[in-house]
């Protein structure tokens, strides 16, 4: 028998019955096959709103800056608030990857593989935005503390933008290396079972010759261990860095100790509406239901309206803070949030974050996928509104009312969004085409305890009792 | 670099693994390397392996990413080019705290994962010799190391009475080998 018991109560991670080797196959699937139209169709979408966007950023660079709608009151628009959205949502891809390895979360191991990779993608995509907004991107490396023939002149480590560019490198570097670390051996697992030459080499390549010994399975254990323990406390550190760059300063509705808790907790629910968007079409076009199960949907979304919950009270705590401290342009801040000109996007962030993720409280609809999906989307829209209220209504109506201003995006830079769109989805079809979405030697390391074929094997021993049980035990050996 | 020869037994579950390997420890037979398609718990103990230091590496990393941190940018501010910041002191140091953890992460991290392929031997391009095809799917393979005084028959007979449901002799390279290798060449070598 199996070394690990878990009781029938929880529900199986994986279902159907299934073996080692069909895991295997199962996953290794969509590898080996052609892609089906579907994802031909998707992929050439995301590569021409990927180019769009590079269209778009090339007027930009070409340009200047002056191309965007931003103005002197208003100089962070949709470029800072699509940054904090897409590093943001990355956020979920550490917790499920890092976290809940800590928790020893079993669930974990049907989602951690794409969920990492969003995040690693997602990245990518924030820093586009401040590179970009630079404005002068040519010189974009002046951020970097080198040698150089002005002085040597540093930058400002002092300054909370600064500390971003550390945060939001290391946290890529690390994602990166903590992601690839747990591809290795599911690359060598498709090495081995390749029947083109050239599959052959390239997993060869991709998974470093590895060969799974006992050493190195220790070796590996103990790393993802330590990566994680590393990636948890770095994870909860980048937003609160990049809430650093509006809490440091002294802008009304910006300056407030609450901002990392509130920025850290946002992030996890934006990132985990993100997971499953991606996660309810990967499952249905590469038909893995029985690997990202309902109980997967339902547990996310638990995670959804404790989080959701969590923004809500924030917000509620700043509408009570700008109240009780009687600073008038604190009071004043807030109230042209939400009835100045733009009390459509502080509404909007409203109901979708704050009233939206409560119907999560009713396990039916935890468990509809659809809805589950359609909600997901709408999470993802509350939180690119609560980042644009955050940013642009903070800052268009200053100290001196004959600078009060209003403003809206022009072409190139709803273009820059769309083609991070457009990346992002590039890359996540391009993984999901090559990589195994799911992280195959994971699945079979919890296949005997939380397997359903596994489970109800151990119907017999749940009908014992505990002393029955335990007796039989002593003397197995 | 070496050509060896292995006896090469393949077992399809974990629960015949581990009395299997126990029985290879108590034979006297060398037992090169046992092959899981994932990390099996226990396994490292019951072939009596010792715990890797792998952390403490990381820890020295993570250090030195500290003290390069705190070195480098204490340095900047009061010696090289200290800058007045709205009359705030030079050495600020609760400003230099999240580059400060960023760094140490970022080191421990990187540092971890070069040493861990080092210590393993693995890089991109490096080529080992696979036992059994289903190693990285379904199948534990145990090799045993075989000298010229080892009967094979002996050890094959020995290896089935573990459980084992396959089992076979195989001359391969023990190490691993870079870019291209004439297997040929190298088993008449041996």
């Amino acid at each position: 028998m199996h070394l690990k018991y878990e009781s029938s109560t929880r529900e199986p991670l994986v279902e159907g019955n299934k073996t080692y080797h069909q895991v295997t196959e199962d996953i290794c699937k969509p590898i080996e096959q052609k892609p089906s139209r579907l994802w031909y169709i998707g992929f050439f979408f995301s590569i021409s709103l990927l180019l769009f966007g590079v269209f778009s950023v090339f007027w930009e660079v070409y340009w200047g800056i002056g191309v965007w709608g931003i103005n002197r009151t208003i100089g962070w628009g949709w470029d800072i608030t699509n940054f904090v959205w897409w590093v943001g949502i990355g956020h979920a891809g550490t917790l499920i990857s890092a976290i809940l390895l800590l928790f020893r979360q079993g669930w974990r191991t049907g989602v951690n593989r794409a969920a990492e990779a969003m995040t690693i993608f997602a990245v990518m995509c924030a820093g586009q935005f401040p590179i970009f907004h630079m404005g002068r991107v040519w010189d974009a490396f002046y951020v970097l503390p080198y040698p150089n023939s002005r002085g040597p002149l540093w930058p400002n480590f002092n300054s909370a933008l600064l500390w971003d560019v550390f945060a939001i490198s290391t946290y890529f570097t690390v994602s990166l290396l903590f992601w690839y670390s747990g591809l290795v051996p599911d690359f060598a697992t498709i090495r081995d079972r390749a029947k083109t030459n050239l599959r052959k080499r390239l997993y060869g390549l991709a998974s470093f010759g590895w060969t799974g010994t006992a050493k190195n399975w220790q070796r590996h254990e103990a790393l993802s261990l330590v990566l994680a323990g590393l990636s948890t406390p770095l994870v909860l550190s980048v937003h609160t860095i990049v809430s650093f760059d509006f809490a440091t300063s002294v802008i009304p509705g910006w300056h407030t100790t609450i901002f990392p808790p509130y920025f850290v907790a946002g992030a996890i629910f934006s990132g985990f509406a993100m997971v499953q968007t991606l996660l309810i079409m990967v499952r249905k076009i590469f038909k893995l239901e029985e690997y990202i199960t309902l109980a997967h949907i339902e547990r996310m979304n638990k995670v959804i309206v404790l989080t959701g919950s969590i923004v809500g009270v924030a917000y509620l705590t700043e509408l009570f803070m700008a109240w009780y401290s009687g600073v008038e342009y604190e009071q004043a801040a807030f109230k042209w949030r939400i009835l100045g000109p733009y009390w459509w996007s502080y509404w909007a962030m409203m109901s979708c974050n704050v009233i939206s993720p409560q119907f999560f409280w009713f396990k039916k609809l935890r468990r509809n996928v659809p809805f589950t999906f359609i909600m997901s989307i709408v999470v993802n829209i509350g939180m690119w509104f609560e980042r644009f209220v955050i940013i642009v209504t903070s800052l268009y109506r200053d100290y001196i009312p004959g600078s009060w201003s209003y403003y809206s995006p022009t072409w190139p830079e709803v273009g820059f969004y769309l083609g991070t769109f457009g990346l992002f989805f590039t890359c996540f079809f391009l993984f999901a085409k090559y990589f195994p979405v799911i992280a195959i030697a994971e699945i079979k390391f919890i296949l005997k305890t939380s397997g359903n074929n596994y489970k109800e094997k151990m119907a017999p021993i749940e009908e014992k009792s505990v002393e029955e049980f335990a007796h039989e035990m002593e003397h197995a050996h | 670099m070496a050509i060896k020869k292995f006896a090469v037994a393949c077992y399809d579950d974990e629960a015949v693994l581990f009395p299997a390997i126990d029985k290879v420890r108590n034979s006297g037979y060398k037992l090169h390397d046992v092959y899981t398609p994932f990390p099996v718990h226990g396994l490292d103990q019951a072939m009596g392996l010792k715990e890797t230091d792998l952390h403490i590496a990381g820890f020295i990393y993570g250090i030195t990413g500290t003290s390069t941190a705190v070195g480098f940018m204490s340095w900047i501010f009061t010696k090289d080019w200290p800058i007045n910041f709205g009359g705030k002191p030079h050495f600020s140091l609760p400003a230099f705290i999240p580059i400060t953890f960023e760094l140490t992460v970022l080191f421990a991290a990187v540092g971890m994962v070069l040493t861990f392929c080092y210590l393993n031997q693995i890089m991109p391009g490096v080529k080992k010799h696979v036992f059994h095809p289903r190693q990285t799917d379904d199948t534990f393979v145990v090799a045993i190391e075989l000298s010229e005084h080892t009967s094979e028959a002996e050890v094959l007979a020995f290896l089935k009475s573990t459980g084992a449901n396959e089992t076979n002799v195989q001359v391969a390279e023990s190490e691993w080998w870079y870019g291209r290798f004439d297997k040929k060449e190298a088993y008449e070598l041996s």
